[in-house]
């Protein structure tokens, strides 16, 4: 059975999870932050762990945006093969609830139309968009908007096979050292292993959209986001770079097959403004 | 050790700050960031004036979001001052006094802040709608077209942040990384 799904109801959904993901944190990252709280040993990270807290209660309550960086709109798409969308093509469909969303939000319009000419487009697409097809008669749309303060921080290491999972651990570890106080510690740190240059980077991604709490399905995974958030709270960067145990809220990797030569690890670092909203439509 | 200062930050202000104070901070500030930084390069290069007041100044890296009716700004949260090392020794050789910002800084930067009596603090990076309730007043001076980049004057309030690298050169970010 096809189902027809016109693209205005993913103009205003895209409008409502732009406003949303900019005033109210995901239940998940509240909890972890409050957690955080709890567990810091430094004062003055728990100070400043108390002041993000008062932060998302003030961003809610008055409708500022939690952070004045409001992102650049990335999407995950994900489209029912069994889902006919009429109206618009998708692209500007998302496009046009983004301008909405950030001009009704009083969100930043924080997108240059030329990497290098660098003019304001002044309405924050385009978009980055990333379609999949997947079974059935959904669209589920996932918004991530995302910071450049830690998106700025972001690495991928192009290992050989010989590095192994130490390899892994070396490069998750340096990342997140350089990003240092500059990313709006605590972290949340999404890591993709294996695939080709692209894919890692997009698992990477996709990673930091994962409920914080869960941990991966696949045994080994799940020790080593364990032990890297371990490893990497013992660095003692803290919140907002000042010192203390609380670096990162959490570690998420995901894997994918790879080539025989290689051994791609991307690490995209989140601030702990881990924007995320998902609508399946 | 908490303390609270007002600008204008002169040389006896820093003097009296060491790296790792948490201060409260009272009085103008100017608000800009790279493409800000960028075009008063460009206005010293080309011989003119700098559009703002640079002695004892203290410029706050920021771009906020837009303001809703009958507020001063929107949410107004550090930016990462990284990515103006390459302007601030200029500026503090012309008498800029304080940065706000968040994150490291460059040699030269630290060299200029030991040289003239200069301090940077950080402010809490992703805390923007609680540090928009410190600002109580705003205007545009000039680079309108920049829009969340434009150069902006601001009056603050008990405006909270920590000295990372005090007048000495001293670097709380140093203290705290492996
Ligand atoms: S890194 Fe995150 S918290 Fe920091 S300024 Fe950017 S979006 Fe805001």
């Amino acid at each position: 059975m096809i189902r027809e799904l016109h693209t205005d109801i993913i103009t205003e959904n895209v409008k409502e999870m732009c406003i949303e993901a900019n005033h109210f944190l995901s239940p998940d990252m509240v909890q972890a932050m409050k957690q955080a709280k709890d567990r810091e040993e430094s004062g003055l990270g728990r100070k400043i762990l108390g002041q993000l807290a008062d932060n998302l209660k003030i961003a809610g309550e008055e409708m500022i945006p939690i952070c004045q960086d409001t992102g650049m709109a990335v999407f995950f798409a994900e489209i029912g093969q069994d889902v006919h969308l009429v109206g618009n093509y998708i692209e500007d469909a998302v496009n046009e609830g983004v301008r909405q969303g950030y001009e009704e939000g009083y969100l930043r319009k924080s997108v240059v139309g030329d990497p290098i000419f660098r003019e304001n487009t002044g309405d924050n697409t385009p978009a980055v968009i990333h379609c999949s097809i997947v079974p059935g008669t959904k669209v589920k749309l996932t918004f991530a908007p995302k910071g450049f303060g830690s998106e700025n921080m972001s690495r991928i290491f192009m290992l050989k096979p010989a590095d192994g999972i130490e390899g892994v651990k070396d490069a998750i570890l340096t990342a997140v050292k350089d990003a240092g106080p500059n990313a709006c510690p605590p972290l949340v740190v999404g890591v993709g292993i294996g695939g080709t240059f692209e894919k890692c980077a997009i698992l990477a991604k996709k990673a930091l959209t994962r409920p914080v709490g869960t941990c991966s399905s696949v045994p080994y995974v799940a020790e080593l986001e364990q032990e890297m958030l371990d490893k990497i709270n013992a660095l003692g960067i803290g919140p907002g770079g000042l010192g203390g145990n609380t670096t990162a809220l959490a570690v998420h990797i995901d894997t994918y097959p790879t080539h025989i030569a290689g051994l791609p690890v991307a690490v995209n670092i989140c601030c702990h403004v881990n924007r995320h909203v998902v609508r399946e439509l | 050790m908490e303390k609270y200062i007002t600008t204008p930050i002169t040389q006896e202000v820093t003097a009296g700050l060491k790296s790792g104070d948490y201060v409260y901070i009272t009085g103008t500030v100017y608000v800009a960031r790279d493409a800000a930084h960028r075009r008063m390069t460009e206005a010293l290069d080309a011989g003119k004036e700098l559009p703002i007041d640079i002695e004892d100044a203290a410029i706050y890296y920021m771009g906020p979001s837009p303001a809703r009716q009958g507020r001063p700004i929107g949410s107004a949260g550090p930016t990462t001052a990284t990515r103006m090392d390459r302007y601030a020794p200029r500026l503090l050789d012309l008498g800029q006094k304080a940065m706000i910002g968040k994150g490291n800084r460059s040699k030269e930067v630290v060299d200029a802040i030991v040289r003239n009596h200069g301090v940077y603090f950080a402010a809490v990076g992703g805390a923007g709608a609680l540090l928009s309730g410190c600002i109580k007043e705003s205007e545009i001076v000039c680079y309108e077209d920049l829009g969340a980049e434009a150069l902006l004057k601001i009056r603050v309030e008990n405006f909270p942040a920590v000295v990372v690298i005090d007048c000495n050169g001293d670097n709380l970010y140093e203290h705290v990384l492996p």
